[in-house]
């Protein structure tokens, strides 16, 4: 895993001036319970640190103690310096003097940072106008030559329209350009690419990029995916239960970190570029509460590493190497153990590789011995779902229709796990619901067990109920808040005439890693990941066959998602299901699935084994979002070559004549010439064969051509 | 938390001795535990409790029935022979406020369940079938709502002679469900396209059977109040009813005739008002004693130990 050092592990952008912000031993406590513990940092101009922690580690609330936006009842000490100025008990007045000015925020949802009531240039030039002494019409200019930067089309236009008018990407584009509207010399962005999709984020990441180019202002990234920081930041932090354990540069930190808890993560994430053969490593327990934590190091309880010292006291951050500081009293240890996984993961390469991939191969064979292949036990053909668009109080009239699903087709054979992968609004939870639903599809077929949804009695659909069972997103909207985990479980088995056994109920708790005890409690009580364990305890209670699951780890932390996704590849030996598995963490998919199939707008563009779609993609938006996902790996980010969309998801009311990709497809723009664009124009392209020995991957494109994007040195072009 | 696949392995071995089949935790159980476990709902069932003993029981204490009349004591104070005194006609306080606590008792508490009931049940039912069903159920709540409440009840009075309370009760429950049903029917509305009802309608569940194991448990805090704050208004608006001389027809009595005669004399002869009045406030503070308990109860976020 470790590469050799890579010339550049100098970040770009650090020159050795004072710094623009400085934290010193900041602590935030809200009552008694304290949310940040000993903080301390320094950025420099044009630097990039990046702030990692799960939820709750502290990170937001660091944010907001820079900014000053803690609410009253939060009590800060510590020191925060912006160029010497001291902000910690500073008077609102002086701070708002700042804020906006010399540092600026970015936040998560940019919905709600944005007044809906104003237009968007409006509000751009108003924070203009606050700090600087110019006309509403110079404001104005000055806000429309800001949206331009940041990379929105006619910006002028734009700038007219209200916040609603704008889509996701396009709002943080507006919020980032209100951020810069002043040079300020910090930017603060919280979270500023969770809610949008892997495209999207991939732009809005150029542009943070360009902002800090562009205004020389040094920028703090706070987020929880390690993908995003590896390929823009030069410096990170990682936070856990309110303090950093782990500070460096970014190659320091991914590539010998010294803090157990930062390996941890590191091994806990699924990649993009790692097969399903790779275990991923979960870290054991959750993270603790705020208010009630451990002893010594608080990290200790899940620690691999744990020793008898750990408990004693927490551990001060040890210098361990130029600029790397790590809170671990093992440091050595851990560095120790990492040459020697070094070795050993090397020597493994060279002799154990073609051993390993016999075993896997083997018992693949015995798997595919074990369970009749070929019945598959849900099928789909030419699915179409539309919605009526209405307008009007009284009388509706129809405006147009949205085509949700525009005739997508996909079979899933027993054993096996189909990854049903797009961004949001793709249609992929629509086909979802279609096949949970159970009923007539508007058009097209589903087969389930080999009965047609379309000719089923009220007794054969509930015969298939028991057999088909789905696992939601949200692992507490899709539990009763009223029922009592026992409840849950036996929910299913009372629904089709077991009878509630608290036994049963207790053995299914056992088998997702719960305690029987648990029954008694409501969800509430549970952490995410447990949550979702009990969704699936129910979710297996009648034995299915066919699991159908909704984004089951998307809202769960890094570390605890790990244990998930386990869990569900080791049920599905055991058990012998078959997974439908909708997400759009494409590394998760190459995780846990057999086969994928990427949707786009209601159809999908390209299907086939999992290797082979990631490894050699042949459809220009598959290819796009590979190369979108940003990896945990700082050397590789920083050599890859990324394929940028442009533009966002066309609406599905009025899709694009022929292919649905064209408006966005990088090989329409720039590769194709005029003649061979007229297909896409005029003919929607079906699903067709692709790959030298035709195997079943297919694209729906006119020129497929298979690319790897993901592994940069294997990289023809 | 999470146990190692070889242990999750071994626990799965058929047997797993050493655990009897525990009684199963389910929702009702605990609901009782958690109700019964809270001071405050112990408190004011025992009160509620308590009232109907006295009410049913507590006449056969005194010699003296509602309809008797002592001439020999016009608006005595209590006494050894009449524990609360008497009425300007004689009768004796005692046996009139029980009385009158039997039927505002009966009328509210089942006014309110009545009508909770029927808001619930109209309510989820028009917010969770969309189309002919809801469009019956949401016209029939609107029709109910701009008919003149009072007046109708004022013109069926008579009916309501002797023994046909059940009819009473009924009539002014009528009149109490509309509102909380639209609020229910909303409420509804959202909460049917949460995930755990889409989970339940995969799982093969039935409508009505969700309806009854998850929609309503979700609004019983809203359901629950309402109940609490409908006795006061049942007994309120039986009071009134009865004050303009409509309702309970003497002689019988209830809080709200009681009340009406004894404000006249209150001044100069409190205990013809007092113990009336006493009573209805007990009653009613026991009856939110217990609906706040019992929201409790249900509400698995409450942070009251279980």
């Amino acid at each position: 895993m470790t590469p050799a050092t890579t010339p550049e592990t100098a970040p770009a952008h650090a020159p050795a001036s004072a710094p623009v912000l400085d934290v010193r031993d900041l602590d935030v406590s809200f009552g008694d319970v304290p949310a940040v513990r000993g903080v301390s940092f320094e950025v420099r101009p044009g630097e990039v640190l990046g702030v990692v922690g799960e939820s709750g580690s502290g990170k937001s609330v660091t944010a907001s103690a820079i900014m000053g936006l803690l609410p009253s009842s939060a009590r800060v000490s510590g020191s925060v310096r912006l160029h010497g100025r001291e902000l910690v008990g500073a008077r609102d007045k002086e701070l708002n003097a700042l804020r906006g000015r010399a540092m600026s925020m970015v936040f998560q949802d940019p919905l709600s940072a944005l007044t809906p009531v104003y237009r968007v240039g409006d509000q751009i030039a108003e924070a203009v106008r606050v700090h600087q002494r110019v006309t509403k019409e110079q404001a104005l200019v000055k806000a429309v030559s800001l949206l331009d930067l940041v990379g929105i089309p006619h910006p002028a236009e734009r700038a007219l329209a209200f916040p609603h008018e704008f889509s996701g990407g396009m709002r943080q584009r507006a919020m980032i350009a209100m951020a810069i509207a002043n040079d300020p010399d910090l930017v603060i962005c919280d979270e500023p690419t969770t809610a949008l999709d892997v495209t999207i984020q991939a732009q809005v990441l150029e542009v943070l990029k360009k902002a800090r180019d562009e205004t020389g202002a040094a920028i703090i990234m706070i987020t929880h995916d390690l993908g995003v920081v590896a390929g823009l930041a030069d410096r990170v932090l990682v936070m856990y239960a309110g303090r950093p354990v782990e500070v460096g540069t970014v190659d320091d930190v991914y590539y010998r970190p010294r803090m157990p808890y930062t390996v941890g993560l590191l091994r806990s994430i699924p990649r993009v570029d790692r097969g399903a053969q790779r275990r991923l490593e979960p870290i054991e327990g959750s993270p603790p509460s705020p208010a009630a934590l451990p002893p010594g190091c608080p990290f200790a309880p899940r620690c691999p590493l744990h020793v008898a010292a750990c408990d004693e006291a927490e551990p001060p951050l040890f210098e361990t190497g130029p600029g790397h500081l790590a809170a671990c009293i093992r440091w050595e240890d851990e560095a120790a153990s990492e040459a020697e996984a070094a070795e050993a993961e090397e020597a493994e390469k060279e002799t154990q590789a073609p051993a390993e991939a016999e075993e896997a191969r083997e018992a693949e064979r015995a798997v595919e011995a074990a369970v009749p292949r070929g019945e598959p036990v849900l099928r789909v053909e030419g699915l179409v779902k539309d919605y009526p668009l209405l307008r009007g109080a009284v009388f509706k009239r129809r405006v147009g229709t949205v085509h949700a699903v525009a005739g997508i087709s996909f079979a899933i054979r027993e054993g096996e796990t189909l990854g049903l992968v797009g961004e949001s609004g793709c249609g992929k939870t629509t086909t979802l619901l279609e096949i949970l639903e159970l009923a007539r599809p508007q058009r097209g077929r589903v087969v389930v067990f080999g009965h047609d949804t379309a000719r089923l009695g009220p007794a054969e659909r509930m015969a298939i109920r028991r057999d088909m069972q789905v696992v939601f997103q949200d692992p507490l909207a899709s539990l009763d808040p009223r029922m009592t985990v026992h409840d849950v479980v036996a929910e299913p088995l009372r629904t089709h005439g077991l009878g509630d056994s608290g036994r049963r109920v207790a053995e299914l708790l056992t088998l997702v890693g719960l305690a029987p005890e648990h029954a008694e409690r409501y969800p509430q009580d549970f952490s995410g990941g447990q949550r979702q364990r009990i969704g699936i305890a129910r979710a297996l209670a009648l034995e299915p066959r066919l699991l159908v699951l909704d984004e089951p780890v998307s809202a769960l932390d890094v570390s605890i998602q790990a244990g998930v996704i386990n869990l569900l590849a080791s049920l599905k030996v055991r058990l012998g299901l078959s997974y439908l598995f909708v997400a759009h963490d494409l590394a998760v998919v190459r995780h846990i699935a057999d086969r994928v199939a990427v949707m786009y707008l209601g159809r999908i563009a390209e299907i086939g084994a999992v290797d082979a779609v990631y490894d050699a993609p042949a459809h220009p938006y598959t290819q796009a979002l590979l190369s979108a996902i940003p990896l945990p790996d700082p050397a590789r980010e920083r050599s890859r070559r990324r394929i940028l969309l442009e533009g966002d998801l066309p609406s599905p009311a009025h899709p694009p004549s022929g292919c649905r990709f064209r408006t966005r497809c990088p090989k329409f723009r720039t590769v194709l010439t005029e003649d061979e664009r007229v297909l896409c124009v005029e003919a929607e392209p079906d699903v067709l064969p692709v790959g030298e020995p035709a195997g079943d991957q297919g694209a729906a494109c006119h020129y497929a051509e298979q690319l790897d994007v993901v592994q940069p040195r294997r990289n023809s072009r | 938390m999470t146990l190692p696949e070889e242990e999750v392995a071994e626990e799965l071995t058929p047997g797993v001795p050493g655990r009897g089949p525990r009684r199963a935790p389910s929702r009702g159980r605990v609901v009782v535990r958690r109700f019964l476990g809270s001071r405050q709902g112990a408190a004011g069932l025992a009160v509620l409790v308590v009232m109907f003993l006295l009410a049913f029981a507590g006449p056969l204490l005194s010699p003296w029935s509602y309809t008797d009349r002592d001439f020999t004591a016009f608006l005595q104070p209590p006494s050894a022979s009449h524990w609360f005194g008497t009425l300007q006609t004689g009768a004796d306080v005692y046996a009139v406020t029980l009385r009158g606590m039997q039927k505002s008792l009966i009328v509210g508490l089942l006014a309110a369940l009545v009508s909770t009931a029927l808001a619930a049940l109209v309510g989820a039912f028009a917010g969770y079938f969309p189309g002919w069903a809801d469009r019956t159920l949401t016209w029939l709540t609107d029709l109910l709502l701009v008919l003149p409440a009072f007046l109708i009840l004022a013109i069926m009075s008579p009916v309501f002679g002797e023994g046909t309370w059940a009819l009473f009760v009924l009539m002014l429950a009528l009149f109490l469900w509309m509102v909380t049903s639209k609020i229910v029917r909303s409420m509804t509305v959202s909460l049917k396209r949460r995930e755990f009802i889409q989970a339940a309608r995969f799982m093969g569940v039935r409508p009505v059977t969700i309806i009854f194991r998850h929609v309503l448990p979700n609004l019983s805090s809203l359901l629950i109040v309402d109940a609490t704050l409908n006795v006061s208004a049942a007994i309120l608006t039986e009071t009134s009813l009865s004050y303009f001389g409509f309702g309970i027809q003497p002689p019988d009595v209830s809080f709200g005739t009681l009340i009406a005669d004894g404000s006249k004399t209150a001044v100069y002869a409190p205990w013809t008002f007092w113990f009336v009045a006493g009573l209805l406030v007990v009653t009613v503070l026991a009856v939110n004693l217990v609906g706040d308990a019992l929201r409790d109860a249900f509400d698995p976020t409450s942070t009251r130990p279980r």
